[in-house]
Formats: C-alpha cells, sequence, structure tokens
C-alpha cells in the first residue's frame, strides 16, 4: 500500500521505464503474486470466461432436455443438478464478479488516472477467495451435486441429500470476494482519483462501480450468515428455518432476497457502467444528463434494499406489506428509465460508429427496454400472482442478467480490448458475432415469455405437450446464442496468435484517461503525470474547451 | 384483439381472470410501444448520424432539464397506474367472502390431497361447483409448494407449519389443470392436479358418490381406502392386536360376545349397524366410544369396508 500511494505521489523516477504490464516482469510465478489491478483483472477476466463457458455447456444441456416433454436425455435428478448448477455459476462465478471485478479491476484504476486500487494485496486475497469459492463449488459434483436451485428455498435445502453444504459454503466464500473487492472499489473512488478530478469529473463507469460496491458491502454479509444459519440447520440441527424444528421457511426467503435483490443491481449497476462508456466514445459526443445518469445510480443502489420482498407476493405475506414492496419496486423503474433515455439522447446528433462494441451496447439498449418493462408485469401485484415461478420470470431475469448484464460484459471486454492486451481483434467478425448474441438470445427468451403467461411453472422437467413448440423455438435459440458467444471468443483469442502490433493509444477516440496511457498500459499505468485537460466526455476541439469558463485546469 | 390475448394468457375460468387479464395486456401494450419507440430512436439515430469521418464535429450537449423532467415525469405517471391496478386486483384476490365453500388442501411430495367439508376426500382430482365462492385452506406436510391455476390467474404458496388461503369462483365448466410452482425436488413436474369445475348437481353426485374413481374401483379395494383414510386404523388393527375397539382380524362370520350379554354374529348386516350406529352393539370389553358415521361414508363405501373386513381371514 504505501509504495503505491508514494509511486502515485511523486511518479518516483524508477518507474518511468517499465515495461507493459503483460510482459513486466515475466512467468507465472508473477502473474500468481501480482498486485497490478491490470494482471488480477485479466486473470479474474479468463476465469470468469471460463465458468461463462462452463455455465453455458450447461445451459444448451437443459435447453436440449426441454425438446421433448418427457425424458429426452437426462433423468429429473439430473436436470434438477444441473440448473441448480447453471444458475450458481452463472450468479455467483459469471454475473456477480463479472463486470466488477475482471473489467473494473482493470479500468476503474486507469480510468482514475491512479495506478493502481487502494488495497492491491486485499484485491490478489479477492482472486484467490474467488478461485476458493469456484472450487469448492466444482467439489460439490463430487458429493453427488446439489439440487436445490440457486435459491437454497428452505426447508427443501435442509432436508435434501448431496453437496448442500459445501455449496452454501462456497456462495459464502465468493461473498467475501465480492465484498473485499467493493471495499476496494470505494477507497480506491475515494481517495485515488487523479488530482483535479472532482466527483463530477469522474467517468460514470465509477459512479456505477461505486453505487455497486457500496451494494456490496452492504448486503453480501446479510447473505454470508443466511447461509451461514443454513448450514447450521443442516449440519447441527439448530432450528431457523425447518417448521419441524421450530424455524420459518418463509424467513429464509426474506434473509435470502434481503441479498440477493440487491445482488440483481449488482449485476444491473455495472452493466450501465459500461455502457455509459461505450455510447459516448462510439458517438463521439459528449454524454447527455451525467448528473442524472450519477444519481440514478445511487438511487437505484439505495432503492434497491427495500424491493426484496417483491419475490415472495405468493408467499403469504401480508396485505399491506405486499403494497408496500410492490409500490417502492416500481420506483425503481424510473432512473433506470431515465439512464435509458440518457444513453439514447447521447447518440442523438452523434456521430455514431457501428462498432463491435456498440453493437454489443445497443443490443443492451433494446434487451434492457424489455428487460426493465417486462418488470412491469411482475412489479405488479395482481399480474405477479399469476406470473410467479413461471418462465416468464425465468425469461425476464435473463433479458435483465444476461441480454443485459452478459451483453454488457461482452460489449467491456471488446471495448478494453486493444487496451488490454494491445492488439486489435477482427471487427467485421466480432459485429456478426454480436448480431449472432442479439438473434440468438431473443429467440431463446422471447418464446419463453409467452410460456410463463400460458402458465408453464420454472424448474420442471416435464411439462405439457401444448408448451412444446414455444420450447423447440427456444431450444433452436440456444444454439444461435451460443454460435455467437463461441465465434466472439475465437475471434477474441485469435487476435492474441497475430504477431504484437504498435497499436494506437487511442483506437476508438475515446476521452477518458484510459486513453492517454499506453495500449497495453505500462506497470504503473502512466508515465507522465497526469494533467486533466478536459472532462472525461468532452468531444469539442482543444480550443473551444480553452475558451470555455469552466475548465480552467 | 381478444385472439392476441388468448394466445399469450390461455381461456379465462374464473371471475379473477379478467381483471388480471386487462391489466396484463395494458402492460403489454406499453411494452410494445416503448420497445418500439426506444428501438425507433436508436435505429433512426444511427442511421442518420453514421460516422462518414473522423474529423466530424458533434453538438456539446450536456443536458436538457425540461426533457429530462419530461421523461422522468412520464414513467413515473405510468408506473403509479400500473401499481394502483395491480394492487385494486391483489386486494379482490386476497379477501374470501364470507360464505365460501371451504376446501382444505394438503401438499406433500408429490401429490395434492383435497378434503371438503363433509369429510370427504380426494386425490389429485379437486371438484368445485361452477359459479360459487370456493376457498382453499392449505398447508404442506414437508417442503414448500405452490398451488398454481392458470386459468384462473391464482397462485399461493403451500408452506409447511401454517396455513395460506386462496379463493376463486370458477365460471366455466369443464377441467382445470393445477401445477405445482415452487420447485420440490425430483417430482415437482409431475405433481400435477386438475380442477372439475361441476354444476351443482355433479357436484352433488360427486360428494354423495364419490369422484369416476371411487365409484369404479373394486369394492375391497375402496374399503381398504376407507380403513386407512377415514380414521378406522386408529382403534382397529388388521393383526389381531387389541386396540382401542376390536381387531378387524378373522372376525367375519365369527361370533361376537356383546356387553348386553347377547351373541351375535359379525355380517354385512352386523358391520353396516356397528358403522351407522356404534352404540347398538359394544362387544364385551371395550367402551362405548366409537362415533356414529353417519352421513362420512358414501353407501359405496360401506359396502367397501364389509368386502374388505370379509377378505381379512
Amino acid at each position: 500500500m504505501e509504495n503505491v500511494s508514494s509511486a502515485t505521489l511523486h511518479g518516483s523516477g524508477h518507474a518511468a521505464h517499465h515495461g507493459d504490464y503483460l510482459e513486466d516482469p515475466k512467468g507465472l510465478r508473477s502473474w500468481l503474486t501480482t498486485v497490478d489491478h491490470k494482471r488480477i483483472g485479466i486473470m479474474y477476466m479468463w476465469s470468469v470466461i471460463f465458468f461463462m463457458v462452463v455455465g453455458g455447456l450447461l445451459a444448451l444441456l437443459l435447453r436440449l432436455e426441454l425438446l421433448t416433454p418427457k425424458q429426452t436425455l437426462i433423468t429429473a435428478e439430473m436436470y434438477n443438478r444441473v440448473f441448480t448448477l447453471h444458475g450458481a455459476v452463472m450468479v455467483f462465478l459469471v454475473i456477480i464478479p463479472g463486470i466488477p471485478a475482471a473489467l473494473g479491476n482493470f479500468a476503474l484504476p486507469l480510468l482514475l488516472g491512479a495506478k493502481d486500487v487502494a488495497f492491491p494485496r486485499l484485491n490478489l486475497f479477492s482472486y484467490y477467495l474467488y478461485v476458493t469459492g469456484a472450487l469448492m463449488a466444482l467439489c460439490t459434483l463430487l458429493l453427488g451435486g446439489v439440487d436445490t436451485g440457486w435459491t437454497f428455498y428452505t426447508p427443501y435445502s435442509t432436508t435434501t441429500g448431496g453437496g448442500v453444504t459445501l455449496m452454501v459454503l462456497a456462495a459464502f466464500v465468493l461473498g467475501f470476494s465480492s465484498i473485499f473487492t467493493g471495499v476496494n472499489f470505494i477507497a480506491t473512488v475515494h481517495t485515488l482519483r487523479a488530482p483535479g478530478m472532482g466527483w463530477f469529473e469522474m467517468p460514470l463507469f465509477c459512479w456505477s462501480m461505486y453505487a455497486t460496491a457500496l451494494i456490496q458491502i452492504l448486503a453480501t454479509p446479510v447473505l454470508g450468515i443466511t447461509l451461514l444459519l443454513l448450514v447450521m440447520e443442516r449440519v447441527m440441527g439448530v432450528g431457523i428455518f425447518d417448521p419441524q424444528l421450530g424455524g420459518d421457511p418463509v424467513l429464509f426467503q426474506h434473509f435470502f432476497w434481503f441479498y440477493s435483490h440487491p445482488a440483481v443491481y449488482i449485476m444491473i449497476l455495472p452493466a450501465m457502467a459500461v455502457i455509459s462508456e461505450v455510447i459516448p466514445t462510439f458517438s463521439k459526443k459528449t454524454i447527455f444528463g451525467y448528473k442524472a445518469i450519477a444519481f440514478s445510480s445511487i438511487a437505484i443502489a439505495l432503492l434497491g434494499f427495500l424491493v426484496w420482498a417483491h419475490h415472495m407476493f405468493t408467499a403469504g405475506m401480508s396485505l399491506f406489506a405486499g403494497a408496500i414492496f410492490s409500490f417502492l419496486t416500481f420506483f425503481i423503474a424510473i432512473p433506470s428509465a431515465i439512464k435509458v433515455f440518457n444513453w439514447i439522447a447521447t447518440m442523438w446528433r452523434g456521430s455514431i460508429s457501428l462498432r463491435a462494441p456498440m453493437i454489443y451496447a445497443i443490443s443492451f439498449l433494446l434487451m434492457f427496454t424489455i428487460g426493465g418493462l417486462t418488470g412491469l408485469f411482475l412489479a405488479s401485484l395482481a399480474t405477479d400472482v399469476h406470473l410467479h415461478d413461471t418462465y416468464f420470470v425465468v425469461a425476464h431475469f435473463h433479458y435483465v442478467m444476461a441480454g443485459s448484464n452478459l451483453v454488457a460484459l461482452l460489449a467491456g471486454i471488446h471495448y478494453w480490448w486493444p487496451k488490454m492486451f494491445g492488439r486489435m481483434y477482427n471487427d467485421k467478425l466480432a459485429s456478426v458475432g454480436a448480431a449472432l448474441v442479439f438473434l440468438g438470445f431473443n429467440a431463446t427468451f422471447l418464446p419463453q415469455f409467452v410460456m410463463g403467461s400460458r402458465g408453464m411453472p420454472r424448474r420442471y422437467y416435464n411439462y405439457l405437450p401444448e408448451f412444446q413448440g414455444l420450447h423447440i423455438a427456444s431450444t433452436i435459440g440456444s444454439w444461435i446464442l451460443a454460435s455467437g458467444l463461441f465465434l466472439g471468443l475465437a475471434v477474441l483469442i485469435a487476435s492474441l496468435m497475430k504477431p504484437k502490433e504498435q497499436l494506437a493509444r487511442n483506437p476508438w477516440g475515446g476521452r477518458t484517461l484510459e486513453w492517454e496511457t499506453a495500449s497495453p498500459p505500462t506497470t504503473h499505468n502512466f508515465d507522465e503525470p497526469i494533467a486533466l485537460r478536459h472532462g472525461p466526455y468532452d468531444y469539442r476541439p482543444v480550443e473551444e474547451i480553452e475558451a470555455s469558463e469552466g475548465v480552467t485546469r | 384483439m381478444n385472439w392476441f390475448r388468448d394466445y399469450l394468457l390461455g381461456p379465462q375460468s374464473a371471475t379473477h381472470a379478467t381483471e388480471v387479464d386487462s391489466l396484463f395486456m395494458f402492460i403489454v401494450y406499453l411494452t410494445i410501444f416503448f420497445f418500439f419507440f426506444n428501438g425507433a430512436l436508436i435505429f433512426y439515430a444511427a442511421r442518420r448520424w453514421r460516422r462518414k469521418s473522423d474529423r466530424e464535429i458533434t453538438p456539446h450537449i450536456t443536458h436538457n432539464t425540461k426533457l429530462e423532467l419530461l421523461w422522468s415525469l412520464i414513467p413515473a405517471v405510468v408506473v403509479f397506474v400500473v401499481f394502483f391496478w395491480g394492487f385494486k386486483g391483489y386486494v379482490s384476490a386476497f379477501i374470501p367472502p364470507n360464505e365460501a365453500l371451504e376446501i382444505v388442501v394438503t401438499g406433500k411430495k408429490w401429490v395434492w390431497q383435497f378434503e371438503y367439508p363433509d369429510g370427504t376426500r380426494s386425490l389429485n382430482d379437486l371438484h368445485v361447483p361452477l359459479n360459487r365462492d370456493v376457498k382453499l385452506v392449505m398447508h404442506s406436510e414437508d417442503v414448500i409448494h405452490s398451488f398454481f391455476v392458470p386459468r384462473f390467474r391464482l397462485k399461493r404458496d403451500v408452506i409447511p407449519g401454517r396455513y395460506t388461503e386462496l379463493w376463486f369462483r370458477a365460471t366455466q365448466p369443464g377441467v382445470q389443470q393445477v401445477f405445482c410452482a415452487e420447485y420440490c425436488g425430483k417430482g415437482h413436474s409431475d405433481m400435477l392436479a386438475r380442477i372439475f369445475v361441476d354444476t351443482p348437481e355433479q357436484y352433488e353426485t360427486f360428494l354423495r358418490e364419490g369422484d369416476e374413481q371411487t365409484r369404479t374401483m373394486p369394492l375391497g379395494e375402496l374399503g381398504r381406502l376407507v380403513y386407512e383414510n377415514k380414521g378406522c386404523a386408529t382403534c382397529h388393527s388388521l393383526d389381531g392386536t387389541r386396540g382401542q375397539g376390536p381387531s378387524f382380524k378373522g372376525i367375519w362370520g365369527h361370533p361376537a360376545d356383546g356387553s348386553d350379554g347377547k351373541n351375535y354374529v359379525v355380517d354385512a348386516n352386523y358391520i353396516r349397524q356397528s358403522i351407522l350406529y356404534p352404540q347398538a352393539v359394544v362387544v364385551k370389553g371395550f367402551e362405548p366410544i366409537m362415533p356414529t358415521f353417519q352421513g362420512l361414508l358414501r353407501e359405496r363405501e360401506i359396502l367397501g369396508v364389509i368386502e374388505y373386513i370379509k377378505s381379512l381371514q
């Protein structure tokens, strides 16, 4: 910590001639013991991509099983284990760490003009906790798997066999990994902004990451406690949730969603963070309504804590509680809508370049619109009673968690790829991949809305034949989606096979600080002291900026 | 546009469905409108202002307070309309009318059991009268289940250790599908039930004579079900053990000593009398504690019990 901050302060002499961070120092050991935020970000990114492939293959298997109303490939027990693992892997190992830990670690200090995060060693520790948690989650397979669903509802989860305890402890460990990332980002944003960078001169990515970090450190401990209580009940027979031991099963749902609903915003705020960077760059235009976007991130983070029980409208809650939670849930729709309109307004009269990151960003805008609007059906009490626990919910949260979050992750990876590796990928093929992801995603999940509103419950291994047509459409969609994702991955990996070129510092023409350093950056990020010459999204010509009074740095 | 509604939701079969569906369709049109509105703006912008040269200069527009207020207020108004509409529908679905017919529902892995006010029970087939308010009082014997009737647009979790309620008034005669909507393990997707919406006459027949299954089941088997489900087993054993009452084992055709000093033979009439008027003859050495089963057993079920006892040699 000390040497990092002193390096920040003095830009001390020896730092001036560092090589690029990927190769200085060399060797596997230097990577595994690195405290460089960029290297940790890259290690997180490859881990997340690996688990995305694992979770995706599990999803393909589920969709394949659902081709026919009865058994197609696997047994019911197997099916239940596969959907649990798919959910747990995607939520805890891909989506929650995805943007914050991979892209956030890489980009946040660069965007702030810092040399690293505030606590570099804690950062590395968080990565090893992630790896430990991931290995624990995979080890449950050796114990016969877990068939509770990723939500671990009691008393099912306290009475069923298999590796539930290990899986729950894995989620507990992963929770701490997430908390440490959050602590790091909050401290980094508070203390390591470049000299002269006020809060409202930060890129919006940092605002969103800050809001995410607030949720991570405030909500995740509740999940940790809840999961420990669950383990106590399973292992020691302490009656907390199981009515046979004098517990209350619905209490678990309150505890669980008190974390897991805010966790939805741990998933969507980072997506919004990436989009707020990509859209101005590829529109070559200043962001519209900076403060509205920044404050709505904070509003979403705070309101996110007050809506958890909207997952429980059919669980026998009082009428009054239902009304309050529904009302508060609708509040969240407003800052989300504001952001979408702001992004569209940013594109308006811009100079729009449709490169792969922008195509992902536009996909995000469209799919987040669907994901957000279909949330209205579920926030509204009367319609939620019908739609709860059906495929409508499955489709809705996939639009938010995959259609929005994963697509934003892909946008971000494509956006910062040249900065990360100093190599440009084949943009045409990457764009084809992006288009396939968009088509495939909608083909997979649009039919699920209809299935759900017609009454198809979720987590069903067998289903009534009347739903088969829609299931077939959805399964074919999953193949298109998979081909798009694998094409995207192949294009990225192919770019790494190419010999290293002398890539421009700023291939997209962005205005934030990461584009002012080399691609890839040197180990200490910036070789010269940072001088802020313009705001993060200021695309005016230099003379004009200097002439305008607000910017006199 | 009724075809569109029917495609998305399926037919409406209870009073509650009409209100849910109007709100559902309102949000559907809202979603379609805003999706195409946003989509059109995005595609217009991407075409109209597609970058032609890297030197293009864009206007520096940082914000527009009026516009931003407008697009904050419009969603606010829309969501509050949807909130109140949804709340209204929830209230009417939440509070059951006073005179509703009460049926007890028990969920357990992986069957639904129904018990009617007169003590009749049925498994996985629920019979309800058409156009009458019905209230289900539900609980679970193991994990959480959820009673979901898509055509009624209703669902409520079925929880161990507490009662939850669900009420409806079926408006269409015929059969309705019931699903378990809360994941409950291996048999979750097979935990299905059917609701038979009967005319008043059909419903009376059901209570009197049972459903299709009880009407056609072999008598002996029906007798065994009655023995297990209606409480006989509590006092009368099958293996000769003495309980609160005499065991059923091997009594058929044998004499029984009455506490009045007379001798009786266990035959069909004796058994029938013991079920309907249990105090008429009490076997010596036992307390006169058996309750009457008048009105609780159907004629065919009494015949079933006789047949069953006959088989227990």
